[in-house]
């Protein structure tokens, strides 16, 4: 009974999508130096989805990230978080951004600690939640330092442990393990895929590694090269979870999803390609 | 060893020095010794008036007055450079219609406002913080407002995303970028204030550093001068060594090599 009359009230936002674009075009500069660099974009993130989207180095992956997270106002077409049109900074989402995003004037404790501080939270209590998260992401002896007295690494984990402290339903993250190497990418998606599957947040994963998108994603999207950039394909990733990020690239499912996904993305890659080469001859 | 090295021969530059300052005061090599004297008085005399000053105690007045005349023109200097470099920095309209004034009272060399500063506030301290004051204020002005504009996007991307409204942002954000530049430049925001201090003593007051030198050359007391510009040197170099105290502590976020400057 309870269920039935407290429900209404928001049964279309529980049905739908986490992240929804419709037809969303974003276009930079005005007059001559227009630039449209997405357009009409349809794509959706269902509550609990692992989404990746790859496409070739400036296709727009961040534009959209950017839209979703309210920080950039699409040209056309609507953008939705749980049904509902994004207006100003999106609340609901964690963002962990391309580039060094952490406050160098912060230790990575304060970084983290200062999320749940501008909520609210008591200093002391904030400062035991982050200590106890970057214990977690493995920085227990780190607390302390300065981004500047931390690889990229480990600074990449301070920012992924700065998103999930407010506890967010949807994750933006955008080639967050991008500048790493192979080793500690593969210690990050795993680190990553194990915090995740304990709440099973919406997420929207941008990278340019496929094997990455593809042993860590539900879903796969790929985009056409820019300008005007599209989706150009939608794969579902029928790997069983959990997963492991170095035992699933053996598998050869996984291999047929690669070639699959792969066909796709070559040729818009080589678009990107053939116009960078001849735009410098 | 390399370290001591360094130590042993800046020492031995220092005692040639004093040493050829020595022999050509006291011996008749390139000339006249009373001339050289009177024009260069010698390093014995210097020491001696330097030791006379401290023993009797006369000098304690001077220093304290020019400590407080540059601290009072530091802190009164920086507290209007922050506010306003802040508000110019928020405000980008306000900014704009400033600009052209801002740069005509910064391109004026403000000894010539001395005369004026001790009409409005007379010979004691407060023309000479008014002067000091007007040499440190742009040079927080200008690194407060940099500071407050340079701040990296996706930085304040990123804290608003954490759910920092206008004011958490201010604190978190754009005070610590703009304390940074502040401090980065706080060598020279605390020279000047000194510079103003000892000009201002130097064109007219009764007390102060700049006022003893220029007493002493008042009266051709070249032995007083030298004395007096050596006790400056050596104060300046204790403010700077007090600076670089606080610095060290205040920006122990930044990286060792990388500087604003
Ligand atoms: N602020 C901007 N002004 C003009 N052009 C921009 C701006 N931001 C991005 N672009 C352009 O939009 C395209 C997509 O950028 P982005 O989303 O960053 O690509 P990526 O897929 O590499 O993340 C690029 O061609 C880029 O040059
Ligand atoms: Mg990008």
């Amino acid at each position: 009974m309870t269920a039935l009359t407290a429900a209404p009230v928001d049964a279309s936002a529980a049905h739908a999508p986490a992240v929804a674009l419709h037809e969303v075009s974003v276009r930079f500069g005005q007059g001559a130096d227009l630039f449209e660099a997405v357009s009409r974009v349809d794509l959706c993130v269902a509550a609990g989805e692992f989404v990746a989207i790859v496409g070739p180095t400036g296709c727009g992956k961040s534009t959209l990230l950017n839209v979703a997270a309210g920080l950039l106002t699409p040209a056309l077409g609507r953008a939705e978080i749980h049904g509902r049109p994004v207006a100003g900074i999106t609340r609901e989402a964690g963002y962990l951004f391309q580039q060094d995003a952490l406050m160098p004037w912060k230790t990575a404790l304060a970084n983290v600690a200062v999320a749940l501080e501008v909520a609210g939270i008591a200093q002391t209590e904030a400062q035991q939640r982050a200590q106890a998260l970057l214990t977690r992401v493995g920085l227990a002896r780190f607390l302390h330092r300065y981004p500047h007295q931390l690889s990229g690494g480990q600074r990449k984990r301070v920012a992924l442990a700065q998103m999930l402290i407010r506890d967010p339903a949807i994750l933006l993250m955008d080639e967050p393990f991008g500048p790493l190497d192979a080793q500690t990418r593969g210690l990050m998606g795993d680190l990553l895929l194990q915090l995740w599957q304990a709440d099973r947040k919406a997420v929207l994963f941008v990278t340019h590694d496929l094997d990455e998108a593809i042993s860590l994603a539900d879903r796969v999207v790929v985009m056409s090269a820019g300008p005007s950039s599209r989706i150009v394909a939608d794969h579902q990733i029928d790997l069983p979870r959990p997963r492991a990020i170095n035992e699933v690239r053996h598998e050869p499912r996984f291999h047929a999803l690669q070639r699959a996904i792969w066909d796709d993305l070559r040729d818009e890659v080589m678009k990107t390609y053939g116009a960078e080469m001849g735009g410098a001859a | 060893m390399k370290r001591l090295q360094l130590t042993l021969l800046q020492i031995g530059v220092g005692i040639a020095l004093l040493g050829i300052w020595h022999i050509v005061t006291n011996y008749p090599l390139l000339g006249d010794v009373k001339t050289a004297r009177f024009f260069f008085s010698t390093p014995l005399d210097v020491t001696e008036r330097i030791w006379k000053l401290f023993v009797s105690g006369s000098i304690w007045k001077h220093l304290w007055i020019t400590l407080s005349e540059t601290m009072l023109a530091f802190v009164i200097g920086s507290g209007a450079g922050i506010v306003i470099g802040f508000w110019f920095a928020r405000q980008p309209l306000v900014a704009a219609v400033f600009d052209p004034y801002v740069k005509m009272a910064n391109a004026l060399p403000r000894v010539v406002l001395a005369p004026i500063f001790m009409l409005w506030f007379g010979l004691g301290i407060w023309s000479k913080v008014a002067l000091g004051f007007t040499l440190v204020f742009f040079i927080v002005f200008f690194n407060v407002y940099q500071g407050v504009k340079e701040v990296s996007p996706v930085v304040l991307a990123n804290a608003r995303m954490l759910g920092m409204n206008e004011r958490q942002l201010l604190r978190h954000v754009y005070w610590p970028s703009a304390l940074s530049w502040m401090f980065s430049s706080l060598h020279t925001s605390v020279g000047f204030a000194l510079v103003g201090a000892v000009v201002g003593e130097y064109l007219g007051s009764a007390a102060g550093l700049g006022y003893l030198i220029h007493e002493a050359e008042g009266t051709f007391d070249v032995t007083g001068v030298f004395a007096g510009m050596v006790i400056l040197s050596a104060f300046v170099i204790l403010i700077d060594y007090c600076v670089t105290l606080v610095e060290g502590r205040l920006l122990s976020w930044r990286p060792p090599a990388a500087g604003h400057s």
